[in-house]
């Protein structure tokens, strides 16, 4: 089974062999002249105005947060999908389990959108 | 394919990595190495035929967990940090003290202990998500929808951090 | 292993990786002369016959052009951030099978360069990685334009990740199973055996889902040229411009091949068993891949000529109010159905 896994490891020397020689590359063949208002970052045209790294809106890290809880449900969820054809000659209670497991996210998931977590103003 | 050189090598990669969270001053950097680390775990799981945890090392905590992390750094705006003040010194007696106690534990067993890496037996040769699935919803199926519960948990205090509006 | 099986794992990975890039300066190509032609103008035609070695004087170019690191970036994380979106990007294309075993040295060769029993897994968590691309190359940049494009992008990626993971898990009820290889065996036969027929509500979800991860329209938000520049790659020149290019290609090439394996019956080619016309029947099924993965590249740029932008609390409402709620509940349709189905 573990030598299933070896091509993926050729792949990656291949990927990352090209994008690294294809970065030395450029680094070597281009041209090299530099002056101070090349190096400036582009802000239409005029000499950039105060700190860049400025803290931004609390959304994209509510956003992360909702992602992390949905992701951990969904990683759930794939085990569940593929045993579940085998389980169902037991009987029903392998959809049931999961309607329980999902109901309760799903009272979860109301719960934010009601409370605008989900609104983007 | 000698199978232990590449657990050295993940090994190495691992701790090392790990090294360089901690000592790096730049919060994104050391990030970044935490994601390196996440990848050498990964790749010991796959080495231990675990696949589905292998996958899920990636997919939770490298591809979900952190990115949330390099979010709150970028918020708190952490990139371009000063030396630490110096009442840190405490604590850094402290993780020196117990780094010294854990390298001592790990040679009292490499020395007392048999000195060889034991072999994991595997229990289930192939679709370890299949076998992963068998044992959620049967044995542990307890443990499974309460962690629904925890999940809950988790996304009313997301609520609670959205209200606060800082 | 022994050497032969060494050396077919090699030849695949290369020919793999030689066909990805070719497609890559093809769909370069395309994109621009059928844009062309929709807008009734002419596109590149100076460069080769009808300007077919434009890609490649491109690609020189960008070569040779210098290799600008800006003032205040922090220039470590810039010249990495390119590679750590580009080389996932190159890397997925490795579990998806593209067309049906075919016997060379007497031994039976899966056209796929590695049969992985995580299989679609391992294509969404590398899709989770290239986040760090996006996020990193705004963050590093020194530009305002370059931060709030990295950012925008990342929560984009992230929230349509979801209900690409759920529109997956309804064809992994009727499957069974993660492999890619069985995804596509489930659905051989006559033509609705195709997951498309089964699971309408599930390619809907995929295919809008795809479009938002792959940046492109009318969900390409972080590089709304009107509002953000370049968005995350605004700073960048040389190769490294082009290789966030790359990347968007090499992803939509994926997102193609996984959306013809998932939905479409993989290498397939209705009414006709494959594995029982030999050489023949490997040739089909290959050119059958090509051509419904084809189809979905060009859907690409045909899309994008044709759907306006949508303004990113649009694009995030979509994702979270629409989206996710709608694949949930195509999975709980699915499985129950499947267990009224088994019981009745």
């Amino acid at each position: 089974m573990i030598e299933n896994y070896f091509p993926i490891f050729i792949v990656f020397i291949v990927a990352a062999g090209f994008t690294f020689v294809s970065l030395i590359m450029t680094h070597i063949l281009g041209p090299r002249i530099t002056n101070p208002v090349k190096l400036m970052p582009y802000e239409s045209g005029v000499d950039p105005l105060a700190e860049t790294r400025i803290r931004f809106s609390i959304r994209f890290f509510i956003i992360a947060l909702l992602f992390i809880i949905f992701d951990i449900e969904i990683i759930f969820l794939y085990p569940w999908a593929v045993v579940f054809k085998d389980f169902l000659s037991f009987g029903s209670f392998i959809f049931f389990e999961m309607v329980i497991f999902l109901a309760i996210l799903v009272f979860g998931y109301v719960y934010v959108w009601r409370n605008g977590a989900l609104d983007w103003e | 394919m000698p199978l232990s050189l590449l657990f050295y090598f993940a090994a190495l990669i691992a701790v090392g990595s790990a090294i360089l969270v901690v000592l790096n001053r730049n919060a994104v950097y050391s990030a970044i190495f935490l994601v390196l680390c996440f990848f050498s775990l990964a790749m010991i799981y796959l080495l231990l035929e675990a696949y589905f945890l292998a996958v899920l090392e990636i997919f939770i905590y490298a591809g979900a967990i952190m990115v949330l992390f390099l979010f709150v750094v970028m918020l708190l705006n952490l990139g371009r940090e000063k030396a630490l003040p110096h009442f840190m010194k405490f604590q850094r007696a402290l993780s020196l003290m117990l780094v010294i106690l854990f390298f001592f534990g790990v040679s009292l067993i490499m020395v007392v202990g048999s000195g060889e890496l034991h072999q994991p037996t595997i229990k289930f040769s192939s679709g370890s998500v299949y076998a992963l699935g068998e044992a959620l919803f049967t044995k542990f199926l307890l443990p499974f929808e309460v962690a629904s519960l925890l999940l809950l948990v988790a996304l009313i205090g997301t609520v609670y951090l959205a209200k606060r509006k800082i | 292993m022994d050497l032969l099986g060494f050396i077919i794992i090699l030849v695949k990975v290369l020919v793999v990786f030689a066909a990805t890039m070719l497609t890559v300066l093809v769909m370069i190509y395309l994109e621009r002369r059928v844009s062309a032609f929709m807008q009734g103008r002419l596109g590149p035609n100076r460069v080769g016959p009808q300007g077919l070695l434009q890609p490649i004087a491109d690609g020189i170019k960008f070569m040779m052009k210098e290799d600008i690191v800006p003032a205040g970036a922090d220039k470590p994380i810039f010249i990495l951030a390119p590679a750590i979106l580009l080389i996932p990007a190159l890397m997925t294309f490795a579990v998806i099978p593209f067309g049906s075993d075919i016997t060379l040295f007497g031994r039976q060769i899966p056209l796929q360069v590695a049969d992985v029993n995580v299989g679609i897994l391992y294509v969404l968590a590398l899709t989770s990685i290239g986040v760090y691309g996006i996020v990193l190359a705004g963050w590093s940049s020194n530009s305002k334009y370059s931060l709030l494009g990295g950012l925008r992008s990342s929560a984009q990626l992230i929230s349509y990740e979801l209900a690409m993971g759920l529109a997956v898990v309804s064809i992994i009820l009727l499957s069974g199973s993660l492999k890619l290889n069985d995804i596509v065996a489930d659905q051989q036969g006559y033509l609705f055996s195709w997951n498309v027929f089964k699971q309408p509500l599930a390619f809907i979800i995929f295919l809008v889902a795809v479009y938002a991860e792959t940046n492109r329209l009318p969900f390409d938000l972080s590089e709304a040229e009107q509002e953000l520049v370049g968005g995350y790659h605004t700073e960048y020149s040389s190769i490294k411009f082009a290789m966030f290019f790359m990347a968007e290609y090499a992803n939509m090439i994926t997102a193609a091949a996984l959306t013809v394996t998932l939905f479409f019956g993989g290498w397939d080619f209705p009414l006709v068993d494959e594995s029982s016309l030999g050489i023949l029947g490997t040739v089909l099924s290959v050119c059958s891949f090509i051509l419904k993965m084809g189809f979905f590249l060009f859907l690409f740029i045909w899309v994008r000529w044709t759907f306006p932008r949508f303004r990113y609390d649009q694009l995030m409402k979509l994702g979270w109010k629409v989206m996710l709620p709608l694949a949930l509940f195509n999975i709980f349709i699915t499985a129950g159905y499947l267990t009224v189905r088994a019981l009745v």
